[in-house]
């Protein structure tokens, strides 16, 4: 496949002109953003040459935020208004999080998610993310002198719904039109397979700050299918801190810690577990608020032993994506590291003795995320011609249903390829009865009470029938994003009933409302005219591609159709030019649908020269 | 989108037991290609939304074809015949028989803690599967015995859910 090919400057990539569109990486402890330039994925850097944007946000009482560096440096000063590693809160309730004592933070509980209180007000993780990417947004804009066409963001591929939604929302807060979700490491071996032009099956090994996944992947003919994906969405670098912080609090002896001394530690845990990897002891000094002291000498030995429990935590889950996948460690043909706790050396040998190879680290395991998802992001907003290729990627964990006596049935099993559609039918078990509860899990347990609630719904006006008339069919549908919808209806009457559900971890949309609401009463934009501006950037798109589609294919449509097309064009046109922008969505949804059976059959002719083609490549 | 055509003339393949699994590899890989959502981020609404139908569409036919199980289960509902059908629990006593010593087998490694043999089990299943999957093909391509070929749909997933188990297993032992 010819890749990383060089288009000349000023040479657009015609009939578009080239589209700006990044990858983020929102991780734990540092967050990037990178494009592609001139056919290459680069990180782009701050005004100060920083790639990195340590994920660190902190709250001011006049509401003022610092993100990055100058919040990091505050973290021991004003621990609770400084709130590092937020992802690790992400879609998460407060029982979830099991180090809570540990955390400087004032944890509020709130339905869906925990929330935290801070000098500027209680604030949830998805406002705090979305600080850090309205950061990397305004950086990406001034670098690129424009205004983002959308961004590729990153998740954990062991991230459930809850967290998937949870980061969308935040994106969509920060003002990102967000173009997919993609999975860390498919975007690693994106950026690595596309380099090296691998094909064959490789393992994407991805140890993170806060999270980890293994993902094991097939590279053919430039398709990444995953195979099957496993992890730990609670392991990640922070535990290693943790445990040398354990450590340094048996050497100090210390008296109960303030939390601004517990950061100072935590701090100067991760400093020698970095210097570590390097040398093979370090000096670890500190001195408390308290006066108090430590000196003592960690070698690597006691290093490794400590950590030893966190490694091998890392290797069930990698055990179980190969069986899931039907391979054993042997057919792997090489392993990607990827994160940057797979720097400390005896996270590597655990993994260069697990698949008896030296795992390969030749690109940034800091950067390769974003780059890769930058290489996405420049597919998906159509720069390149041709020679694309195509990422088919996985659920990491099955979606179900409550059935009666609390288990679980499963709908939609692990690993399986999306976007995926299933459909369960039930019924109803007493005589006359109107209405069924719902209640989404997700997770591999068989106690509905051990795997995670996504959502719970009620279907109401089943018409009366004796029990077991009734048809129910609940139809799961999960897109490209790995995001899941949930529909319920009543079939055999012909009277139905059906609700749209968002998981109850994810924000409504009147919660996105009310925090862009307060997001834009501090920032200058005029919020009206801002979606004015947006609903006509839109409707000019749509009447563009429109177009282009019916000068392509006018054999497609009779004069009827065409027609109703152009009435189509011709509201919306008109409606731009007014003040009105829910009137002007309301013309894009009206000539959404009118063009939708002409998708179709554009669709349909398209399947058909594939496979005609096809046919000529294996019989010829 | 058209619903009347099975997964097989999806993918240009012939209607049978015995895959070319190649074929449909390429098949399914070209066109996903052409219909994944990903091919049209940038586009309108409505062709996203077709887009994702149609890659749904694909990948339910190719989990379908691909996998041992439910493409007997298909082919036999493309003859009208539900092989899972709850009140069709015909299964040869020689067969149960065998279930019975592997799910001893499988209850003595656990007990045992023994790798080796769990290997040497998991072995002794997936060569059983395999048999089963050549006797299936012979059913319903040759001698289109699809009350034959119901029962051997049966015995391939009890060897599904053994192997699971064996999985299971695995993991008991490795944590």
């Amino acid at each position: 496949m010819a890749l990383l090919q060089i288009s000349e400057p000023g040479m657009s990539t015609a009939p578009h002109q080239h589209r700006l569109a990044v990858g983020i990486d929102l991780g734990t402890t540092n967050s990037l953003v990178a494009t592609v330039r001139s056919g290459l994925s680069v990180v782009l850097d701050d005004e100060a040459g920083h790639s990195l944007l340590p994920s660190v946000v902190r709250y001011h009482a006049d509401c003022g935020v610092d993100v990055g560096y100058a919040a990091l440096s505050a973290q021991n000063l004003d621990p609770h208004n400084t709130i590092v590693s937020v992802k690790r809160f992400m879609g998460r309730g407060l029982a979830d999080i099991e180090d809570i004592a540990s955390l400087p933070y004032r944890f509020v509980d709130a339905p869906g998610m925990v929330q935290l209180r801070t000098v500027a007000g209680v604030k949830s993780p998805v406002e705090v993310s979305a600080e850090i990417l309205k950061v990397l947004r305004q950086r990406a804009e001034a670098a690129l002198g424009g205004e983002l066409l959308g961004a590729v963001i990153t998740v954990p591929a062991y991230f459930d719904d809850a967290q998937r939604q949870a980061t969308k929302d935040a994106a969509q807060l920060a003002g990102l039109n967000v173009l997919r979700l993609l999975n860390e490491p498919t975007a690693a071996a994106i950026a690595y397979g596309l380099d090296n032009a691998s094909e064959g099956v490789y393992a994407v090994y991805d140890l993170g700050g806060g999270t980890f996944d293994i993902s094991i992947l097939k590279l053919s003919k430039g398709v990444f299918e995953v195979l099957s994906t496993n992890g730990d969405s609670a392991l990640g670098g922070d535990d290693f801190d943790q445990r040398v912080f354990c450590w340094m609090l048996e050497q100090g002896r210390f008296s109960p810690l303030s939390a601004g001394d517990a950061r100072l530690l935590l701090t100067k845990a991760r400093d020698a577990k970095e210097a570590l990897t390097e040398h093979t002891e370090v000096r670890v000094t500190a001195v408390l608020s308290t006066g108090e002291m430590m000196d003592a000498t960690l070698t690597q030995a006691e290093f490794n032993a400590m950590t030893a429990s966190l490694v091998s935590k890392t290797l069930t889950p990698t055990r179980k994506a190969l069986r899931d996948a039907g391979l054993t460690a042997s057919e792997v043909k090489g392993v990607v590291m990827v994160g940057g706790s797979t720097r400390t050396p005896c996270v590597r040998q655990a993994v260069a003795d697990f698949f008896k190879q030296t795992p390969l680290t030749n690109l940034d395991p800091d950067k390769v995320v974003a780059l890769g998802a930058a290489m996405q992001a420049d597919v998906l907003a159509g720069n390149r011609a041709g020679d694309d290729w195509l990422l088919l990627d996985v659920i990491p964990l099955s979606l179900g249903l409550e059935t009666m006596g609390g288990l679980t049935e499963k709908v939609i099993p692990r690993n399986t390829t999306i976007p995926t559609a299933r459909a369960q039918d039930f019924t109803t078990f007493k005589d006359g009865q109107t209405a069924m509860s719902v209640h989404v899990l997700q997770g591999e347990r068989e106690l509905a009470s051990d795997c995670r609630s996504l959502a719970r719904f009620e279907l109401r006006g089943i018409p009366p029938m004796v029990a077991g008339a009734a048809r129910i069919r609940v139809t799961f549908q999960v897109d490209a994003d790995g995001l899941l919808s949930v529909s319920a209806r009543e079939q055999s009457s012909g009277v139905e009933a059906s609700v749209q559900v968002k998981p109850s971890y994810g924000l409504g949309d009147e919660e996105i409302t009310r925090m862009l609401k307060d997001a834009f009463t501090h920032a200058k934009d005029d919020m009206y005219a801002r979606a004015l501006n947006e609903q006509i950037v839109d409707a000019q798109g749509l009447i563009a591609a429109t177009r282009a589609a019916m000068a392509e294919d006018s054999a497609l449509l009779n004069e009827t159709e065409t027609a109703a097309i152009e009435t189509g064009i011709a509201a919306l046109e008109k409606l731009m030019a007014g003040p009105d922008h829910q009137a002007i969505k309301r013309g894009i949804e009206a000539l959404n649908a009118a063009t939708t059976e002409f998708a179709q059959r554009r669709m349909d002719r398209n399947v058909r020269r594939a496979m005609a083609g096809q046919k000529l490549e294996t019989f010829g | 989108m058209d619903f009347t055509q099975t997964h097989f003339e999806l993918f240009g393949l012939p209607q049978s037991y015995a895959l070319n699994r190649d074929m449909l590899d390429s098949a399914y890989r070209e066109l996903q290609n052409t219909v994944h959502p990903d091919r049209f981020a940038s586009q309108p609404e409505a062709e996203q939304r077709v887009a994702m139908q149609w890659a749904t569409q694909v990948n339910e036919a190719y989990q379908t074809l691909r996998h041992p199980v439910n493409r007997g289960v298909y082919l036999l509902k493309l003859q009208g015949i539900d092989a899972l059908d709850a009140n069709n629990t015909k299964m040869a006593p020689a067969f149960l028989m065998q279930q019975m010593e592997w799910r001893e087998a499988i209850d003595d490694a656990r007990a045992g803690k023994s790798m080796d043999t769990l290997d040497a089990l998991s072995d002794d299943l997936h060569a059983a599967h395999r048999r089963i999957e050549a006797q299936l093909a012979e059913l319903i391509d040759a001698a289109h015995d699809y009350a034959g070929a119901s029962e051997a749909v049966r015995q391939l997933r009890f060897m599904d859910k053994l192997i699971a188990e064996v999985g299971d297993v695995y993991e008991e032992l490795e944590s």
